[in-house]
């Protein structure tokens, strides 16, 4: 090391411009050293297993047998033999159901009715709405998922206790609707929380003007609320379908059965890579997956660009 | 950090840049090793048999599926309160202070080996591991399980266990000819049924099926009673394993067909096509069997209660059944009048002597295996203590008040002349029983096989089903020449 003479040739070598934008007065290899460790972490946990991924997508890497200790290079073949399974066809259409119809119809309409409808309720009837509908938000997904086996059970569910309808077997001969209803349910919250903050965006004098205009509700969400609230909107709708796509607790209720009828996305690959040891095929499955959420991200930000632009 | 870095700025200290540049290296060098030791799980990676050997002080785990209050209740018990305590004292008379951790689960099969594989993949998990037989082949060639010589040295082969074990039960922890574990015991796949609902539908309380159109004419008897599922034969993808073993296997012997025999693998052929024929006479329209039960993701649960509860006439199930599931004493189904209302029949053949080297009655075998982790630290002490699980006393302890078919010929001749069943399973069942091929393609081939009669379970037909299988088959196996299709 022969500090003395490289600090000062490096001290000589900094331009005044990056000087002035030092604020902290760091440098550029101590902020660098600063942010290192974060750095570190990133490689680790993100960037080595997401190449990782990659590289396992190549092999027919297996969890036992051979080839779980010399894999070999199988090149694009897991790709094309994703593309062409129909477990594969119909896991997406199946997710892209679950999507549609749990968190961009189901989420989003509730979410927005419930913070509409409490908009202008006493604060204690409004409090115990949200407090209630959070729960189903914040408890742990194996315990909802408990909860909700208990609910739909066939023998002795409280559904058909209810209802009346005993033996009913409502995760198998409704399995999507079963699984849609219930991410319907647990996540409303986050929709009705983030609508009900934008709501109160849309300025009051605008509510009381559509209303001296005797403009029906219908019109006044349309033309005085949706205008304010559309940034809103897509944001909310990208997180809660991005979440939803890769959501896990569906396999929980009905472990992607009954024969694959409500095998989602995640249950696919977790069936694919861990139950049946596939994992340089549940790797392939993993990036379509990502590919896939890179679109629907794409997609709204596009939406959402065109609105500011 | 050194804050005067901050205030230095303006005019660099000659030695700063220096002092940093080696902490920030240390720093650097630190988490880089965290990673390193962390991606290889932690494990000690040392393959010497004597590593540890003279260790004053030392702690061991268990690990199997099974779970105090819950799944094999007995089993856990019996480790918890009679194993553990006896070993450390045994232990402890020769001024060894050793400490035996269980670790119990209480889950689906198939999530046990994935939590298991994961483990020892990962150079973690327990010392002592049970697995099943079959994942034996598939263990080994991954490099997660190694022969019991490798691991614990010469003394492994000398144990003097290995005389009472006969050696096709041996099989059960062996591949290519070396020993990975013990089988502490084994079983066999019978016919339950319910002498009550027999009764009531007019059929003999002493029964014994000859034929497959046996079974069936007891299963048109049956349904004339309301709210009975006639016959139970495991079907589908959610029972896993289980519909392999109870259902397709003893089938397809009694249809005259191995599923590994002369280095081929049984395809779609006639026999396979007879087994699926059988399946849509349980699982078609109008069919003897509930099909939902073999949809549901908790099934094969469902139907012990079933069973249990009057509800199931006939069900293909393992001395499992019996033992732990309807015991009246802590099974998770109990029963309280098992040995009353229980009866346990043969597996016919389709036809007499139509069967599997021209028998008349089949059954399939199988059983876990305890082994002992590679990667642990103590090898020489886990050797100990599974020879301790497998000692006569020990695995007496294990039957007392629940008894079973164990590996061992002694414990054998001595513990079952009190119990009929357990002499039956002995006696008739274990001489004409197979056991599952010990290859690591086999649980891929046991999926194709569980695939082929959910297809019967969704309305396809025996042909069709039987098509889908040959190829999914040939795709496992590499070929159709390793296939026979007839």
């Amino acid at each position: 090391m022969v500090p003395a003479t490289s600090t000062r040739t490096e001290a000589a070598r900094e331009p005044v411009r990056e000087e002035a934008t030092d604020v902290v007065g760091l440098g550029r290899r101590r902020a660098a050293a600063f942010v290192a460790p974060a750095l570190v972490l990133i490689v680790v946990f993100l960037v080595f297993p997401a190449l990782w991924t990659l590289y396992l997508g190549v092999t027919d890497y297996r969890l036992t047998g051979l080839a779980a200790t010399h894999p070999h290079f199988t090149g694009v073949r897991n790709y094309t033999d994703v593309l062409a399974d129909g477990r594969f066809h119909n896991s997406l259409w199946l997710t892209l159901e679950f999507v549609g119809g749990s968190a961009v119809l189901g989420q989003t309409v509730l979410g927005f009715s419930v913070a509409w409808v409490m908009r202008e309720r006493p604060a204690a009837v409004r409090r115990t709405v949200e407090a209630l509908v959070l729960l189903a938000w914040i408890l742990p997904g194996s315990v909802v998922a408990f909860l909700w086996l208990a609910l739909l059970d066939r023998d002795g569910g409280t559904l058909n206790a209810m209802l009346g309808t005993p033996g009913t077997a409502w995760l198998l001969d409704h399995p999507m609707a079963c699984i849609v209803v219930f991410n319907v349910w647990r996540g409303t919250a986050f929709s009705m929380m983030l609508y009900t903050a934008a709501l109160g965006n849309v300025p009051p004098s605008h509510l009381e003007t559509a209303k001296l205009a005797g403009a029906s509700t219908w019109q006044t969400l349309r033309d005085a609320v949706l205008p304010k609230i559309r940034g809103h909107a897509l944001t909310s709708l990208l997180l809660v379908s991005l979440w939803t796509f890769n959501d896990f607790t569906p396999f929980l209720i009905t472990a992607g059965g009954p024969e694959n009828r409500s095998e989602v996305m995640s249950a696919y690959v977790y069936r694919t890579a861990l139950g049946e040891g596939r994992l340089g095929f549940g790797a392939a499955i993993s990036l379509v997956m990502l590919l896939v959420n890179l679109l629907i991200a794409f997609a709204y930000l596009r939406a959402l660009r065109r609105r500011r632009a | 950090m050194d804050i005067s870095g901050r205030l230095e700025r303006s005019r660099p200290h000659p030695h700063l840049d220096s002092r940093f540049h080696s902490r920030l290296t240390a720093a650097l060098a630190f988490l880089l090793v965290g990673a390193a030791v962390s991606s290889c799980g932690g494990g000690s990676s040392s393959t010497d048999p004597q590593r540890n050997a003279k260790a004053r002080s030392v702690t061991l785990t268990i690990a199997r599926n099974a779970i105090v209050g819950g799944k094999n209740d007995a089993e856990a018990s019996w480790i918890t309160k009679t194993v553990i305590p006896g070993f450390v004292a045994a232990e402890k008379a020769q001024g060894l202070r050793v400490k035996v951790v269980y670790h119990g689960y209480g889950v689906d099969d198939e999530a046990y080996k994935t939590k298991t594989a994961l483990d020892l993949k990962s150079k973690a998990g327990a010392d002592i591991v049970s697995l099943d037989g079959i994942w034996v082949g598939e263990f080994a060639q991954a490099g997660y399980i190694k022969p019991l010589t490798d691991v614990v040295g010469a003394r492994a082969d000398s144990w003097d266990g290995w005389g009472q074990i006969s050696s096709s039960v041996q099989q059960l922890g062996s591949f290519q000819g070396k020993r990975y574990g013990i089988p502490p015991s084994t079983d066999g796949r019978v016919l339950f049924y319910n002498k009550k609902l027999f009764a009531q539908a007019g059929l003999p309380t002493n029964w014994q099926p000859k034929s497959w159109d046996e079974i069936l004419a007891a299963g048109r008897a049956l349904k004339r009673l309301p709210g009975v599922t006639p016959l139970q034969f495991n079907a589908g993808t959610a029972m896993g394993e289980a519909t392999t073993t109870q259902g397709v296997l003893p089938l397809l012997a009694g249809a005259g067909a191995e599923i590994y025999a002369n280095g081929k693998w049984a395809g779609g052929g006639a026999a396979m096509k007879q087994v699926l024929g059988f399946y849509q006479q349980l699982y078609g329209p109008n069919g003897l069997g509930d099909k939902k039960l073999q949809e549901e993701a908790k099934g094969r649960d469902k139907s012990f209660e079933e069973f249990a509860n009057n509800k199931i006439g006939v069900l293909l199930e393992g001395v499992y059944l019996w033992r732990a599931v309807l015991n009246p004493k802590d099974g998770i189904a109990k029963m309280a009048d098992r040995d009353q209302s229980v009866g346990y029949a043969l597996i016919p053949a389709v036809a007499p002597g139509k069967g599997v080297k021209g028998q008349s009655f089949v059954s399939v075998s199988g059983g876990a295996i305890a082994t002992i982790n590679p990667h642990t630290k103590y090898p020489q002490q886990a050797f100990d203590l599974l020879a301790y699980l497998n000692r006569p006393d020990v695995v007496k302890a294990r039957i007392a008040g629940n008894p079973e078919v164990t590996s061992r010929n002694d414990v054998n001749a001595d513990a079952l002349k009190d119990d009929p069943f357990l002499t039956y399973v002995a006696q008739k069942v274990l001489p004409i029983t197979l056991f599952r091929p010990g290859l690591a393609a086999y649980t891929q081939v046991s999926t194709a096989l569980q695939e082929a009669t959910a297809g019967i379970v969704a309305g396809h037909g025996p042909d069709d089903a039987a098509g889908r299988y040959t190829k999914a088959l040939e795709g496992i196996v590499g070929g159709s020449g390793n296939v026979d299709a007839h």
